[in-house]
């Protein structure tokens, strides 16, 4: 069999599961889960240092750049001037051109702008960045995106932190069956099995944060997450068996005594 | 003397410093860092050379954990 490869911007990827850093107890806590959850690529936000505390950790200082693909994001931003900003900065630090886009529209919600999400798509793209897109589960949205150049179509299963997992799995569905880039479900997971429904459905990889963070034992669900995205990717590769509305035995017929 | 505004506060400088002098100051590591200078990005082979001035606004960044 071919080997199944996660490439994404021509970034080759060992683990499926990229993972959220935020929402840790500290900075440790992150570290071990993320080791344990065995993603290579991991989100990070872009915040102003506190110029008050010279001997605050530094997030570089648990993970190490170098071992751990950085994919830094716009979470909190708001609007297309924002994320702009934001991600200008990010490759200032340290040369990142893989980038997360996510631009909210609304504080309850943080259901994304999907306006403000394309304009500030066109000019990352322009500005030479290989952007991840964080949007709804709107088909026509996705296509648009993919056709202005984003690097990977990133909808939603439910909202962000809700835990609720893939509400739309006829959306979710077709964006996969009309994407030539790798589609990612990006928030909402929940739990494990989520994560492995998604896979299964043929996502390219899931996202996850507060299902590992806020879980009571974090390094165990990191865990639980890496063996169930695994299994959802093989099981999508396997291909599943027909569904049937009667039943049909197993065993055979011949020979019943 | 120079009064500059970093990070949302204002800071009394006594002389005007260069960026990366103040980078100093702050025990800060240009390698885990960016910087705007009055909404502008700076790039790092340029804070030897950016000296602060009065009433300059600079917004110092890194990354933290997020999702």
């Amino acid at each position: 069999m071919k080997k199944d490869i996660f490439k994404i911007a021509n970034k080759k990827l060992n683990s499926r599961l990229i993972v959220g850093t935020g929402k840790y107890k500290n900075f440790k806590e992150t570290a071990d889960a993320i080791k344990s959850s065995g993603a290579d690529m991991v989100t990070v936000a872009v915040r102003r240092v506190n110029i008050l505390d010279k001997k605050k950790p530094v997030l570089m200082d648990y993970l190490n750049p170098k071992k751990y693909l950085y994919l830094p994001n716009t979470a909190g931003c708001f609007n297309s001037n924002e994320a702009l900003r934001t991600l200008r900065l990010a490759r200032e630090i340290g040369g990142w051109k893989l980038v997360k886009l996510e631009v909210l529209g609304d504080k309850k919600t943080l259901y994304p702008d999907m306006e403000e999400t394309v304009k500030s798509t066109k000019i990352l793209v322009k500005e030479g960045f290989k952007v991840l897109v964080y949007c709804t589960d709107d088909p026509i949205y996705a296509k648009k995106l993919e056709d202005i150049g984003a690097s990977a179509i990133m909808p939603l299963a439910s909202p962000i932190g809700s835990g609720l997992g893939i509400q739309n799995k006829i959306n979710i569905s077709i964006i996969i069956k009309q994407s030539k880039v790798p589609v990612i479900i990006d928030a909402g997971i929940g739990t494990p099995s989520d994560a492995t429904i998604a896979m299964e459905m043929g996502c390219e990889a899931v996202l996850v944060n507060s299902a590992i963070a806020n879980a009571k034992k974090p390094i165990l669900m990191a865990k639980a997450f890496k063996n169930a995205v695994i299994s959802g990717r093989e099981g999508y590769l396997a291909g599943r068996m027909k569904k049937s509305l009667l039943g049909y035995p197993s065993s055979p017929i011949d020979g019943l005594i | 003397m120079a009064k500059i505004q970093l990070n949302g506060k204002y800071i009394n400088l006594k002389k005007n410093i260069s960026i990366s002098q103040l980078l100093k100051k702050y025990k800060l590591n240009e390698r885990k860092i960016a910087i705007e200078l009055n909404k502008e990005i700076i790039s790092k082979q340029k804070y030897n050379k950016t000296i602060l001035k009065d009433k300059d606004n600079v917004e110092i960044v890194y990354f933290i954990g997020g999702g």
